[in-house]
């Protein structure tokens, strides 16, 4: 069977899967849409949340990257875990026994301001949107690649299919569809790593292979010979303050996405949500620890397989035609010596290889099955479904729950909140899609800025709304406005207006990391200066600290108090 | 809530303190031995490769799961003990 009829295979097998778990998850009540009925057990979520955490961008590129930039890709490894961490001692026990449904919902009652929750929505929906397009686009990508229909065809099945389960099951579909998305997506990224450990290393554990075997060492060799710098060597690509301030940022921003912190709602209790974010750690570090082994596999391979070969032997290679056909892979003998060679220098350099393709051609380059190929391919819109869900989710109750229901319609019904709530999900899938199919020019760059925002907004007044019971309405407000003022500022005058980066050259990257410290401390000298907050706030912290498990009694807070 | 406001107290002492020692390792792993450290430690062979690379692309993911482990399992202690059953 050919690549094509194993992916069809695939694809059609792990749609219906997808589908028959929407339709046998479909939820009546706004509970059940939004947080799952707070039953999810710990380990399932943690599933999910690796699924709904580990994007297209994670499971197509990130290898791709680091097999580029060695060790100064370490960036997102350590950035897109170490979060998870803050995330588990600081944020989501207390947000699981705050108890509500989104992250607006914290933001709005413990600062007893709808000012604070409008700006907590805004945040939230465009975090969301720019990431969401992403996805959108890697869903059209790998229907392009491995089916060959055209990539608006393919964003249009991809909307179809999550539009299914997201309207049908909300949170409850939307979970239980991403534990299955993480079990494809995991097995169908290891196995060529696996394959392509074992043939280059003898050694089948790719984390093994990747400490204890000596491709390291040859690599090194490799790269110094070819006049690149050494692949373990540090701050070759990036200087040492930029690494680490983009590692905060991405650690910090991971902690502040919406879409990962709403996950935490959906457990039973305060214990699971601690639990639950180990096992999406564990589940995620499967894949992250892999990841680096492949990096380093894949360049040394790459390297001996296309490094000065005569050009007749590399054209003979079936997966080199099909990659140069998608404009990912090129070659030009520019010294006209009948062999391609690999350089770090633009003028003489003659092999192109876009980063996307390492992960993707890697079963191809290591000559596995076709149905290992399909595999991956159907991995990686696993990967992609399952983040564009829980995007999806998130867009829909800001503007259903945290809008209409909290701020126009607080008397709505229950079936009234969940039809609202479909709906918006139906809006947002079409937006979406929209997004997918005419990808403004912007998206790819503003997607890696969405940690920034999350880390200059969300995180700084959350921590302190919970560890500091003076943090005031005044002071959140000022604190979001300035951190997300300033990181905004600061990318669009750098990235869009030409700037360098004028700030210690901070990449644009990175710098949310400042606007998140700015945050911290507009926010606490802002609150030092202003009445402290009501007694009722103040006990309602003092609830989130205590060794109970019951949600605070938010419903003392009557709504005079809200401005 | 029918234990003494002095106890809650306790409780959350005893949490923060927790946090704040796991945090110290989150970052000596993360910040200090990947990045602020990272050429003097990569003086140092590990295997195939050198400790401070590993430790940025290996040991620190593998530390962050475990510090996880840890809080739960160490909260879960605090809770029996505070809960009073």
């Amino acid at each position: 069977m050919s690549v094509e009829a194993w992916t069809t295979v695939f694809v059609i097998i792990s749609f219906i899967l997808y589908l028959y778990i929407g339709w046998h998850s479909r939820v009546q009540d706004s509970k059940g849409f939004y947080v799952a009925g707070h039953g999810v057990p710990a380990i399932a979520n943690g599933a999910a949340t690796a699924a709904d955490w580990m994007s297209a961008a994670s499971f197509m590129s990130m290898a791709g990257l680091i097999s580029f930039l060695g060790y100064d890709g370490s960036i997102y490894l350590m950035g897109w875990t170490g979060g998870y961490v803050l995330l588990a001692l600081l944020l989501a026990p207390y947000l699981r026994k705050f108890g509500k449904y989104t992250v607006p919902d914290f933001v709005g009652d413990r600062y007893y301001s709808n000012v604070a929750r409008v700006v907590a929505v805004i945040a939230a929906i465009f975090v969301s949107l720019t990431y969401v397009a992403g996805q959108m686009r890697g869903v059209g990508i790998v229907f392009s690649r491995f089916l060959q229909v055209p990539i608006e065809t393919g964003v249009i099945i991809g909307m179809i299919i999550v539009g299914f389960f997201a309207v049908l099951g909300g949170m409850k579909g939307i979970t239980w569809t991403q534990v299955a998305q993480y079990g494809i997506l995991i097995v169908a990224y290891l196995i060529p790593v696996i394959a392509l450990a074992w043939i280059l290393t003898g050694n089948p554990i790719p984390q093994f292979a990747f400490t204890f075997s000596d491709i390291g060492v040859k690599l090194n060799q490799i790269q110094v010979d070819l006049g690149f710098a050494e692949y373990t060597q540090p701050f070759a690509n990036k200087t040492m303050l930029d690494v680490l301030f983009i590692t905060i940022a991405l650690m910090v921003g991971t902690a502040g996405l919406p879409h990962v912190i709403v996950r935490f709602y959906t457990v039973p209790d305060v214990r699971a949500a601690r639990y639950s974010a180990g096992w999406a750690l564990l589940f995620i570090a499967i894949l992250y620890t892999s990841a680096p082994a492949l990096s380093m596999f894949a360049r040394y391979n790459l390297i001996s397989t296309l490094h000065n070969q005569p050009i007749a032997q590399v054209n003979q290679l079936d997966w080199v035609r099909k990659w140069e056909n998608t404009k990912l892979l090129s070659f030009d003998d520019k010294n006209q010596d009948g062999l391609y060679q690999l350089t770090p220098d633009k003028a003489t350099n003659e092999i192109l290889i876009d980063n996307d393709i390492i992960v993707l051609s890697t079963p191809e380059v290591a000559k596995l099955a076709p149905w290992v190929i399909a595999l991956v391919a159907t991995g990686a819109l696993a990967a992609a479904l399952s983040t564009a869900s829980g995007l999806l989710l998130v867009i829909s109750s800001s503007i259903a729950h945290d809008v209409y229901y909290r701020m126009i319609d607080p008397g709505a019904s229950e079936s009234k909140r969940v039809l609202v709530g479909r709906f918006m999900v139906g809006f947002a899938i079409a937006l979406a899609g929209y997004f997918g199919v005419n990808p403004p020019g912007f998206v790819a760059q503003v997607v890696a800025f969405a940690f920034g925002l999350a880390a200059a907004s969300f995180f700084p007044i959350i921590i302190l709304g919970i560890f500091d019971k003076r943090t005031n309405k005044e002071g959140a407000i000022a604190g979001m406005i300035s951190g997300l003022g300033f990181t905004i500022l600061y990318i669009v005058s750098v990235k869009f207006g030409g700037a360098s980066p004028w700030l210690f050259g901070i990449s644009p990257e990175g710098i949310g990391t400042v606007g998140m410290v700015l945050n911290f401390i507009v926010t606490y000298v802002v609150s030092r200066l202003t009445p402290p907050p009501p007694v009722e706030i103040q006990a309602l912290v003092e609830n989130l600290r205590s060794p109970y498990d019951q949600p605070p009694a938010l419903d003392e807070i009557d709504e005079d108090h809200l401005d | 809530m029918n234990q003494a406001p002095d106890e809650h107290r306790a409780y959350w002492k005893a949490n923060t303190t927790l946090i704040r020692n796991l945090m110290l390792i989150w970052a000596i792993a993360s910040l200090g031995c990947s990045i602020l450290f990272v050429e003097l430690l990569n003086k140092i062979q590990f295997f195939g490769v050198p400790f401070g690379f590993w430790m940025a692309q290996q040991g620190t993911i593998y530390i962050f799961v475990i510090l996880i482990f840890v809080y739960a399992t160490q909260m879960d202690k605090l809770d029996k003990k505070y809960r009073g059953k």
